[in-house]
């Protein structure tokens, strides 16, 4: 399986029916298309439904409908069109169940940064310091490391999104979270102890109960 | 009361050079495309330009920045308009970076006549320097100030002759919170019916708001 396609399908088993979830672009995006048998959550899309369906056909797209990255998308039947003010309500307001973001760079403390490089091309945070605030679980998936390099480290060096709002950590080498410190909870297929703490700068404790990675 | 109807041309005549504009869309989506084509045939300058984004290259904002007409930029993300980074980097372009929660926030409080809010978003960033910090019940939060613009140019989807706009599916956006916060309101329409023929509970900027209507074709 790729390490992309792993992480998807591990975070997908986060969610329970009926949740309201915020997927960033990228891995999480993915998510959608793993949900376990039974499972129906609803997406939240920040520049303003609920409800966020499949990208339509080429030929069938509405203008009127775009995800919030700008690309055409649709509207579910059970959704519901909102307002930017309110779509941030329900994010700062605790309303979603989760939000799912890529990262640069996380921390041992649970610090996120994943809007800017200094020097680099200007971007903008948009709507991801709004949602790692208000999102009830704030989950990261990504690669364990960006070309050879470890993103999940003692204490992000970027401009950070946000401080300790980080609750787990999802990557191909497996999953973590920070309900006693930075821990592991879960290994990868494929990988061992050695790998990860060689691909890890941050310190971590391993879980007595270390399983393999859910998929 | 019914408002008054004008051209996009009339309308990009309204605004001065150097004027502050709200411009509504997320990314185009529920942009005002027409008056802003109007504007660059105006060669208006010195804009501040407030706006979610800087939308793709070609398309609609998008071409304000590419045209060189806005002096100074207040978005949440402008990161798929290169030309915006190029102008930023080369510091042609004075710009401030708002999460996106806190500058409709922003903008809904400076139309609601508050003073500000607080919010969390943004602690121990960038975004908290030089702001004051609120400990309330054990969370910090930052004092974040209202935002207004002299005008706002918005875009829906129908509207009746009393000002009355509907927006369609994801158009609503920006457009509601921008209406309320700037001295002119001016909104590019795609269908403009007369009065009685848009249902109370369909309205979702009531006409007290708005100042002109901008008749457009079904365009996006």
């Amino acid at each position: 399986m790729k390490p992309k396609e792993l992480i998807a399908r591990r975070v997908a088993q986060e969610f329970h029916n009926g949740d309201f979830v915020n997927l960033g672009i990228g891995i999480p995006t993915l998510v959608a298309n793993y949900l376990p048998e039974g499972v129906s959550i609803t997406l939240h899309a920040e520049n303003g439904f609920l409800g966020m369906g499949p990208a339509p056909e080429e030929g069938s797209e509405d203008p009127d409908i775009v995800n919030a990255g700008g690309q055409p998308s649709s509207i579910l039947p059970g959704g519901a069109s909102i307002d930017s003010a309110t779509s941030f309500a329900i994010i700062r307001g605790g309303h979603l169940r989760a939000t799912v973001l890529g990262a640069l760079q996380v921390d041992e403390e649970g610090n996120l940064a994943n809007w800017m490089i200094p020097g680099k091309m200007v971007s903008g945070m948009g709507g991801a310091m709004d949602l790692v605030v208000g999102a009830r679980q704030v989950i990261i998936a990504m690669e364990h490391t960006a070309k050879g390099k470890p993103k999940i480290l003692k204490k992000c060096t970027l401009p950070l999104t946000a401080v300790k709002e980080v609750d787990l950590i999802v990557t191909e080498m497996g999953v973590f979270d920070y309900r006693q410190g930075l821990t592991l909870r879960e290994i990868g297929p494929d990988v061992s102890l050695d790998d990860i703490r060689g691909a890890t700068e941050a310190s971590f404790e391993v879980s007595n109960d270390l399983k393999p990675m859910l998929t | 009361m019914p408002v008054s109807i004008i051209s996009a041309k009339d309308a990009a005549d309204l605004i001065p050079d150097g004027a502050t504009v709200m411009f509504g869309g997320f990314m185009n989506c529920g942009g005002p495309k027409t008056v802003v084509d109007s504007l660059i045939e105006a060669g208006k300058k010195n804009l501040t330009l407030i706006c979610n984004d800087t939308g793709l290259p070609g398309v609609g904002v998008a071409k304000l920045i590419e045209n060189h007409m806005v002096s100074s930029l207040k978005a949440t993300h402008v990161g798929l308009n290169p030309e915006t980074g190029r102008q930023i980097n080369a510091q042609e372009l004075e710009f401030e970076l708002i999460p996106q929660g806190t500058f409709v926030e922003r903008i809904r409080a400076g139309g609601a006549g508050l003073g500000g809010f607080l919010t969390p978003s943004g602690v121990g960033t960038t975004v908290a320097e030089g702001k004051q910090v609120f400990n309330i019940l054990g969370r910090d939060y930052l004092l974040e100030l209202p935002l207004k613009a002299e005008f706002a140019i918005l875009r829906g989807n129908m509207a009746d002759k009393a000002g009355n706009i509907y927006y369609r599916r994801a158009t609503r956006n920006f457009n509601v919170a921008m209406a309320t916060a700037a001295d002119t309101v001016i909104a590019e329409i795609e269908n403009i019916v007369e009065i009685g023929e848009l249902d109370p509970d369909m309205v979702m900027t009531p006409g007290i708001f708005v100042d002109y209507l901008v008749p457009v074709g079904g365009e996006k």
